[in-house]
């Protein structure tokens, strides 16, 4: 059944309680030198699936790094997300072959059937949109990448359809339960 | 009978996993038949590929499959012991020009064997190094051999390799490092992450052998997150080596340790230059910092270290168990031995190809690539990425070599080759690249920070059809001033990309400033699209396929479309049926 609070209630907020022991478990096998901080921010995302605020103050704490530098850090790189994200995560690329290749008629098609625009998350938390700088898949551009599997060569109809079989998988398994 | 399928990246994007998954419980059930995965042989073009190797040892290569014709193909093979001739893409005998003008070194082992086996590796002459260390092979042994192959760095700035090892060489200091760049930034390059999932060890090889040469005893490999299958196949090759004793401690019995770990990058092009690489190591905000003191003086953690890039580090053992002078047989006098690009664009056969330098643009373009997709013209070459520049037809015929691409404004990078056609619009291609770089720049310097934001405006403006008249000489003025007051090569080189376009192509710049048109028809605000009624036959396909519906009509009627409403996407223009081509764009 699909969650009626399009993502705003208590319900959907992450728990972050759920993480804590994997996220602990995590730093005390990297949290002793500060140079691991990036490795800990990742494993953090992964459990995360993104870095919400009071999980980035625990590592600060734990690892006795001021937050503002852990958070100075996290903003700097592109990898790192301060919002939940779906649980599709499209991955449209940017780079240079994709370019010249029509990856902005992707995008006007992606935008049209998902109803979203660049960077934002379904109400029904089943897809984000999001960009990469390149995934390396420039011989097969125009690429996008959805949770770690890459499509291509897309046009604007494969890739609705794409979306499409997504949404229908979803469907037969009795919609999204994410709360 | 041995069957190889191509499982890289993009050759799992192209739908490997689906072959791999028809193949092998049928291949199970066949006792004299071997089955295995292998890297990228570079031919993407015709992805999914697979190779069928015969007992008598003949490789037929197949490509553009699916599931099924894979399983007939292979199928073929083992009843008739013949291949299947009219699927066939080459065979070893007769190869394709794009094979055929190639000359493999560091891709030596791509595509030839299975990149998760360190047994395949080994019977190939993978870590000939560590018997070269018993037999009493110095460090300057070592460094002599690197320098006689004038190997120069594959990252971009082409710096000798061996100047770089002999300046950390000689620092004082018991613990130093060999750092690996994998971080490939570069939008449109792809090397790095062919020979990383294709030949991982070759690369662990070539840190041990500059790791000995500089007497480091660790080594880092920096690798981007956005390649999930490099970093996996690495870790596999890092914990197979050191089961074998081949990596470790006293490796091997000669006396020689030396350890690698991968540290994962998170997205900052700018990590690419060295010092903002080892600041993101040390868990930093990615900013380049000043030099000197070098990283070869003081690097990670202060302490002397070497970033060597993935394609400079693949290179070493082959230099080492051949010779420093067959290395530098190859080539051109200026720059020695070969160079992998990763061919991409409006190119006919896209891929990963390694040439000697020297070799002419053309050639690659032409007999390799096959030319320009759909037989269009060609407009220009884009080398170096962000960093590089935009050749014209008039210099293809130059060598491929560091002197003559930096001559031309463009650099050689660390090997993006972005084919382009009369498509594409050079002062769009100009703003896309001030985009990444304006977004990429970490803010450290003014004039990176602000100039390529400011530089971003101006071409932004003039693509929606507001440049004004004295813009162009703003834009050199400001690209002058970046590339000056910037401390890192990110702002050094982002004017390259608007300065050589200015150069080359500045009647493109001027139409869309004097005449508000653009002559590629890419620029949105600059062009309209239209329906032809003398053409068209009003089947409808058209308004069904526009995103915003602003086309309308009677069947068998001609259609038309509202202007108001076009958000100018060419979806129209793409559909339209090309025996009609009713929809005109001007």
């Amino acid at each position: 059944m699909s969650c009626q609070c399009k993502g705003d209630a208590a319900c959907c907020q992450p728990d972050i309680e759920a993480g804590m022991a994997a996220l602990d478990a995590l730093i005390d096998r990297y949290g002793d030198d500060p140079g691991n901080l990036i490795t800990v921010l990742q494993g953090a995302q992964d459990i995360y699936r993104y870095l919400p605020l009071p999980v980035m103050q625990h590592i600060a704490q734990r690892m006795d790094i001021r937050s503002s530098r852990v958070y100075g850090v996290a903003t700097f790189y592109a990898q790192f997300r301060f919002e939940p994200v779906g649980k599709h995560l499209i991955l449209l690329c940017q780079g240079t072959a994709c370019h010249v290749n029509g990856a902005d008629q992707i995008e006007t098609a992606l935008a049209d059937e998902l109803k979203l625009k660049m960077g934002e998350t379904s109400a029904d938390q089943l897809f984000t949109l999001s960009s990469a700088a390149c995934l390396g898949c420039c011989s097969l551009a125009p690429v996008m990448m959805i949770n770690g599997t890459a499509y291509g060569p897309l046009t604007p109809d494969k890739a609705r359809a794409i979306i499409r079989d997504i949404r229908k998988q979803e469907e037969a398994q009795g919609g999204v339960a994410v709360c | 009978m041995l069957i190889r399928v191509g499982m890289s990246s993009c050759g799992i994007a192209a739908g490997a996993n689906d072959i791999w998954s028809q193949l092998e419980p049928w291949a199970a059930g066949v006792p004299q038949l071997t089955l295995e995965k292998t890297g990228c042989i570079g031919l993407c073009f015709a992805e999914p590929l697979m190779d069928i190797i015969a007992d008598d040892g003949h490789v037929y290569s197949y490509g553009n499959l699916n599931a099924e014709r894979a399983l007939a193909i292979a199928q073929h093979h083992l009843d008739c012991g013949q291949p299947l001739a009219d699927a066939l893409l080459h065979r070893e005998d007769a190869l394709i020009p794009f094979l055929k003008g190639q000359r493999r070194i560091a891709l030596r082992n791509c595509g030839n064997m299975n990149p998760e086996s360190l047994t395949a590796y080994m019977e190939r002459g993978g870590y000939g190094f560590i018997g070269k260390v018993k037999d009493g092979f110095s460090p300057t042994d070592v460094i002599a051999a690197v320098k006689s192959s004038g190997l120069r760095g594959r990252g971009g700035a082409g710096f000798p390799t061996w100047m770089k090892w002999d300046a950390a060489r000689t620092q004082a200091g018991e613990q130093k490092y060999i750092i690996c760049n994998a971080d490939e930034g570069d939008p449109g390059a792809f090397m790095d992450r062919s020979i990383l999932e294709g030949d991982p060890h070759s690369v662990l090889e070539g840190m041990m052998i500059a790791g000995f040469a500089i007497g480091a005893s660790q080594g880092l490999i920096y690798c981007r997150a956005e390649y999930p299958l490099a970093i996996k196949r690495l870790q596999i090759a890092i914990e197979a080596a050191e089961a074998a004793g081949v990596l470790g401690k006293d490796i091997a019995g000669s006396g020689f340790d030396f350890t690698i770990s991968i540290r994962q990058g998170a997205g900052a092009f700018v990590c690419g230059e060295e010092t903002a690489l080892i600041a993101s190591l040390e868990g930093e905000r990615g900013m380049p910092r000043l030099k000197p003191p070098f990283p070869s003086e003081k690097g990670y953690r202060r302490h002397p270290s070497v970033i060597n890039n993935v394609e400079t580090l693949a290179n070493l053992p082959w230099i080492i168990s051949n010779g420093g002078e067959a290395f530098a047989a190859v080539g051109s006098p200026d720059s020695k031995g070969t160079k992998v690009f990763a061919l991409a664009g409006k190119i006919k056969q896209g891929g990963l190809v390694e040439v000697p330098m020297g070799i002419s643009l053309r050639e690659i373009i032409y007999d390799l690539g096959g030319g320009i997709k759909n037989d269009k013209r060609f407009k220009a070459v884009q080398l170096g990425g962000p960093s590089g520049g935009c050749i014209p037809e008039s210099l293809l015929d130059i060598p491929v070599d560091y002197q003559s691409i930096n001559a031309t404004g463009a650099i050689m990078g660390s090997g993006g080759m972005i084919v382009m056609d009369e498509d594409t619009c050079m002062v769009d291609l100009a703003r896309y690249f001030l985009n990444f770089t304006q977004e990429e720049s970490c803010g450290k310097c003014v004039q990176c920070r602000l100039g390529t934001r400011r530089m971003l405006e101006i071409l932004e403006r003039i693509c929606a059809g507001d440049g004004q008249e004295d813009d162009l000489v703003l834009l050199e003025e400001i690209a002058l001033q970046v590339k000056a007051g910037s401390l890192c090569g990110l702002g050094q080189s982002a004017p390259n990309p608007v300065l050589t376009t200015l150069n080359y192509f500045r009647s493109e710049y001027e139409a869309h400033i004097h005449e508000r048109r653009c002559p590629a028809h890419q620029c949105k605000a600059l062009i309209r699209y239209y329906i032809d009624p003398e053409k068209c036959k009003g089947c409808g396909l058209c308004g069904k396929q526009c995103p915003v519906h602003c086309i309308s009509g009677e069947r068998k009627q001609p259609w038309v479309i509202d202007e108001d409403k076009c958000s100018r996407c060419g979806t129209c223009m793409a559909v339209c049926p090309s025996k009609w081509a009713a929809i005109m764009v001007e």
